[in-house]
């Protein structure tokens, strides 16, 4: 089904670029189960990326993008930042708004996309830097949770605004120095995952992405109970390797270092219970369809030796 | 003495103005427009058949709206176009060079595109330049989108414009057909071939 909808006119095929015609032909669009670990086996959502070499901004991109449930119906908002240089590389449909309107704009989109599309998934994704998710952006983000709007806001927390030069942000932790905040952040991070908890959030998690098969779990677990329930929102620690003065081969180790228990990204979640609920029932579901899928191959194999 | 804004190939300034705030309208159902000026259809068909047949670089941008197979009409819009292309191939003389070069979509490319292989709305100027087209036809590519390719092409290159839209015309454009459909591709084509031979080639 999701196949038909990004076919080339044949008539048109041999003059696309091969990039296009690569997607078409290779990308995961409609594949059931789509991961990570598709990463280097087909043609990726995302062409080439313009952020620092090693930002892990990069590799959060590309794990979000191999692990969207349904990338062919999917629109994502993204904002200014670090980030809206990598949209224009992406095989997903996306809007740039206008820096910190990235929650009123998904709002709007999402409810418009019910009304023409009534009863097919539409997923919407908000991916932001922090200055625009907690700074800039606050009043929306909050008012989008407050009204309960069904879609996923992933945060991007390099903890600075990144794209102007280092900026001190909300994320920002107590004390630190950066190049345009020389005196020192004077008051703590902001609990924005525990806000967002508070704010009627039905899953939020907070961590880096050093792990892919973890990043792939909650994308998926987040953009669900969006679909189903309400809002959701994913707090993912990407340094800025330039701004904190790493090289980079340094983006995972720092994640790592950062997500120890007792460090500020240690893994935290707090799920509703209508969401474990739904969870839950997925998680059956998704078992059932990997023994399936596991018995056909046995299936395939054995009646090849035969 | 007419003082009507004319819509004519560049270069016009860094920044023409949109031919719409100079008075130029679109045309009614069944009409077209050449430079600005409101004609029946069949007047700008035969002068963009001209237009082809004596460009040294005619060429074919087709947009998503018919590179991408999302419905039948768009097939049918795309299998129209190849037949107009192969049509101006056959055509021209061997010192001209017919191309059909695509508008995939409109997300800026940074930091560059390949100028041989596609054209992108941020920056049209570039694969017209790096290919030296001097006559082109839009088709398939959404209003706004053409309508700042078309006013970047009139700005910094002396490309003629043509535009076959599915809408209510470009005022931008040289010659804008409005209504767009497979068959009335078809009729520009079967221009072409009537044309054939009768225009004269350009010089060297
Ligand atoms: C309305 C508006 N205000 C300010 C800016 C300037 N601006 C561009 S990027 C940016 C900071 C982005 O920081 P963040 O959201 O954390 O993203 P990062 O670059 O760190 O990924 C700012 C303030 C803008 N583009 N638009
Ligand atoms: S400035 Fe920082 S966040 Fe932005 S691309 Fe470079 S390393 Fe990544
Ligand atoms: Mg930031």
């Amino acid at each position: 089904m999701s196949k038909e909808r990004i076919k080339i006119a044949p008539e048109m095929f041999e003059i696309m670029p091969s990039e296009y015609q690569d997607l078409v032909d290779r990308a995961t669009y409609g594949k059931e189960g789509r991961g990570w670990k598709d990463i280097g086996t087909s043609k990726e959502l995302i062409e080439e990326h313009s952020l620092c070499a090693g930002c892990p901004e990069s590799m959060a991109f590309r794990y979000i993008l191999a692990s969207l449930p349904a990338p062919e119906d999917t629109v994502m908002v993204g904002s200014t930042g670090c980030t809206s240089l990598v949209f224009p590389h992406v095989g997903v449909h996306n809007i740039h708004s206008l820096f910190g309107n990235q929650n009123a704009i998904a709002s709007g989109l999402k409810r418009a996309l019910s009304v023409r599309f009534p009863g097919q998934v539409k997923d919407v994704v908000v991916l932001a830097g922090d200055g625009a998710t907690v700074d800039i952006g606050l009043d929306m983000t909050l008012q989008a949770w407050f009204r309960q709007e069904k879609f996923t806001t992933i945060c991007f927390d390099n903890e600075l605004y990144a794209n102007t030069g280092g900026q001190e942000s909300g994320l920002m932790q107590k004390g630190f120095v950066a190049k345009m905040a020389p005196v020192g952040k004077t008051f703590e991070k902001v609990k924005l995952p525990e806000i967002a908890r508070e704010s009627g959030c039905h899953y939020v998690v907070n961590c880096t992405v050093s792990k892919p098969n973890l990043v792939e779990k909650v994308i998926k677990n987040a953009i669900h109970v969006a679909r189903e329930i309400g809002p959701t929102y994913l707090q993912l620690y990407t340094p800025c390797i330039l701004e904190i003065g790493k090289n980079s081969m340094e983006g995972l180790q720092e994640m790592r270092d950062s997500e120890k228990p007792t460090e500020r990204f240690a893994y935290r979640e707090y799920v509703s219970d209508e969401a474990k609920e739904l969870l839950t029932e997925l998680a059956a579901k998704e078992k059932e369809r990997k023994a399936a899928a596991k018995k056909q191959l046995a299936d395939k194999q054995l009646a090849g030796k035969a | 003495m007419s003082t009507m804004y004319e819509v004519l190939p560049g270069p016009e300034h860094f920044l023409p103005p949109a031919a719409a705030s100079m008075g130029i309208r679109l045309p009614d159902p069944g009409q077209a427009h050449i430079h600005g000026k409101i004609v029946n259809e069949d007047e700008a068909m035969e002068v963009a058949a001209r237009q082809f047949l004596s460009a040294k670089v005619p060429t074919i941008f087709p947009g998503p709206l018919v590179l991408w197979a999302w419905n039948e009409k768009a097939a049918k819009k795309a299998t129209a176009i190849r037949h107009l292309y192969e049509t101006i191939k056959e055509c021209v003389t061997p010192s001209q060079q017919a191309m059909l070069i695509p508008m995939p979509d409109y997300r800026p490319k940074y930091p560059k595109i390949n100028p041989e292989i596609e054209i992108n709305p941020n920056h049209p100027n570039l694969t017209i330049w790096h290919n030296k087209i001097d006559a082109c036809m839009f088709v398939g590519v959404h209003c706004h989108q053409a309508n700042l390719s078309l006013k970047i092409i009139r700005g910094g290159t002396y490309c003629y414009t043509i535009a076959m839209c599915a809408q209510a015309g470009h005022e931008d454009a040289m010659v804008s057909f409005r209504d767009a459909t497979a068959d009335k591709i078809m009729k520009l084509a079967d221009w072409v071939k009537k044309l054939k031979g009768s225009v004269e080639p350009p010089k060297d």
